[in-house]
């Protein structure tokens, strides 16, 4: 049981248990996707609120496993304040952090590193980069149909 | 229910050597994360005897060689066994004739055959077709493509809370525009056993053919078709302890028959011209090109081994451990089974408070139990019981009450890592 203290540290069962920013769309929200996973049936919406080039607000409501749930909540936290163009570089540096060869040192991208511990779970790196891959489609706004991390 | 399950009662369940049965089985004696492989996902597919790997491997060293043309002797011996292997399967489900089975590749296939070669020449716009809200998307789809294509609707047979198909529902939804009456024997999602020679009088009472996607039902149940009085019996072989890639459709002869071929091709035709083509007799009229013929042979051997067994032995030894598992289960606190049929047989599917399936799945493949996590191909089931997924364990002859303690050990581990 103790490398699964690896994929669910406390940090992110806490985020499942209460996740930030959950069940909400900020007012003035101007940006929105929805995302899901046909494997498992986890789907999330996010909703933005940019001006200027900055995401002021953003909230998400959905349903899904503990790692996407967790990732959706931490990602929340992570991108609020700050510029677009800094956004897709935290998307980048977290997408390589899942997909990481273990080669070289893994990215920095400061709380989110407990996410790390989905990379030795091959079968759950969709469930950690759906919120991000739906954020990325409402931050793009050319989103016609639903993002699948498929 | 078949006659099948009526000699359950009467059978001793002790009697039943589970361990030498785990014995035949090579895949489960490994170590999945330093834990012995507990394998709780046969409703998804089956493991394999060493009777079937032995089967292929046999066939492809010795007799191995195309079907149906060939005046040698390898070609000779491939056909025997193909043949021999369609034999099986008809004593297997007592069909009437050999020309009513036809081997495909799976019971998706076989419905999708049903569903263009019989539905869609005979169907006009506003005619209906019959199914249930248990239907795995293999019975949904197919349908939903036909109707595409002629403008014939659907009729869906509501659920109740236990998970059972609301019969009174069913019967008035017969109609006379209702061309097919199509439904699962044992559902995937919630282990309900469907009523379903009650249904099947229904419906031909107003004339209307039924099919039966059996893949559930075949290894577990034991099918007579003659018995149930289906038209169609659709299943696939990789449940059935056999390869996969094979599968079998069952109809009565005379709607195959009428029916015109599903694919073009080699073998199922007798001449052929540019101005006309006949068609091969049945069952080949349905089976163009070269055939799986290893995956029937292999299936063939499947059918021995379950016949060894005793297919009312199976039902009755995994009808106890369903029983046991379903005990244990209910003393979990925040646990809910998703069905809970009067009649159920192999599949415990659930929900646990606070705890998502993907995450139980993960769970218990470190301790290295292996269950299915997920919506099961049913999505619709899953809406009707307002849960995105759920945590399945499915049992097979193989499967011990040992297993199904650590199983319930692992989902209140699962408990605790959540807490």
């Amino acid at each position: 049981m103790s490398d699964l203290r690896d994929l669910y540290e406390e940090v992110i069962l806490d985020h499942n248990r209460s996740p930030r920013n959950f069940q909400k769309k900020p007012q003035g929200a101007n940006r929105h996707a929805y995302g899901f996973n046909p494997l498992c049936g986890d789907e999330f919406t996010v909703h933005l609120v940019v001006e200027d080039g900055i995401v002021k607000d953003v909230g998400f409501e959905g349903a899904g496993c503990a790692i996407s749930t967790a990732s959706a909540s931490m990602m929340t936290q992570a991108i609020k304040g700050k510029t677009e163009e800094e956004v897709h570089a935290l998307f980048r540096k977290v997408h390589d952090l899942l997909i990481h060869d273990g080669h070289g040192e893994p990215p920095d991208i400061g709380k989110l590193r407990v996410l790390a511990g989905v990379h030795a779970y091959p079968n759950r790196v969709k469930c950690a980069t759906l919120a991000w891959h739906t954020l990325n489609a409402a931050l793009e706004n050319t989103q016609h149909e639903t993002v699948t991390t498929e | 229910m078949s006659t099948v399950e009526h000699s359950i009662a009467t059978t001793n369940v002790s009697a039943f050597d589970v361990n030498k049965i785990r014995g035949d089985f090579p895949a489960l004696h490994q170590e999945i994360h330093g834990h012995p492989l507990i394998y709780l996902d046969t409703g998804a597919t089956a493991q394999k005897p060493q009777a079937v790997i032995d089967a292929l491997s046999h066939f492809y060293a010795h007799d191995y060689a195309n079907v149906h043309r060939a005046v040698h002797t390898l070609g000779e011996r491939a056909t025997q066994a193909y043949e021999g292997a369609r034999e099986k399967m008809r004593k297997f489900i007592h069909a009437a004739s050999t020309r009513e089975i036809v081997f495909v590749r799976g019971t998706t296939e076989a419905i999708n055959l049903v569903a263009q070669s019989f539905a869609r020449p005979a169907l006009r716009a506003g005619d209906e077709i019959i199914l249930t809200q248990m239907e795995h998307h293999s019975n949904i789809v197919p349908w939903q493509l036909v109707c595409e294509q002629t403008g014939a609707v659907l009729r869906v047979v509501p659920v109740n809370d236990d998970g059972e198909l609301v019969i009174e529902e069913l019967e008035k939804l017969i109609s006379p525009r209702t061309r097919l009456l199509t439904l699962v024997h044992l559902s995937n999602a919630l282990g309900t056993i469907n009523p379903v020679r009650r249904i099947i009088a229904a419906a031909h009472a107003a004339n209307v053919p039924v099919l039966l996607d059996g893949a559930q039902a075949a290894p577990h149940l034991g099918v007579d078709v003659q018995d149930l009085d289906c038209d169609f019996y659709a299943f696939s072989g990789h449940k059935l302890y056999g390869p996969s890639g094979i599968g079998v459709l069952y109809a009565k002869e005379t709607l195959l028959d009428a029916m015109p071929p599903y694919h073009g091709g080699g073998e199922m035709i007798r001449y052929v011209s540019f101005d006309k083509t006949e068609y091969n007799e049945l069952p080949y009229k349905f089976e163009a090109g070269t055939p799986n013929i290893a995956g029937a042979v292999g299936l063939g051997a499947a059918i021995d081994y379950l016949t060894g067994v005793g297919i009312a032995e199976i039902a009755a030894y995994e009808s106890d451990l369903l029983h046991y598992a379903t005990k244990a289960a209910g003393g979990i606190p925040g646990l809910r089974l998703i069905g809970t049929a009067r009649d159920k047989a192999s599949i415990l599917s659930f929900e646990l408070e606070g705890v998502h399936p993907h995450d139980i799945g993960t769970i218990l493949d470190r301790q290295g139990i292996a269950v299915r996590a997920g919506h099961h191909c049913a999505m619709p089931i899953m809406r009707r019981f307002g849960v995105p997924a759920t945590t399945r364990a499915s049992f097979g002859m193989y499967n011990t009450r040992t297993e199904i303690d650590a199983l319930i050990s692992g989902i209140q581990k699962a408990k605790e890592l959540f807490r």
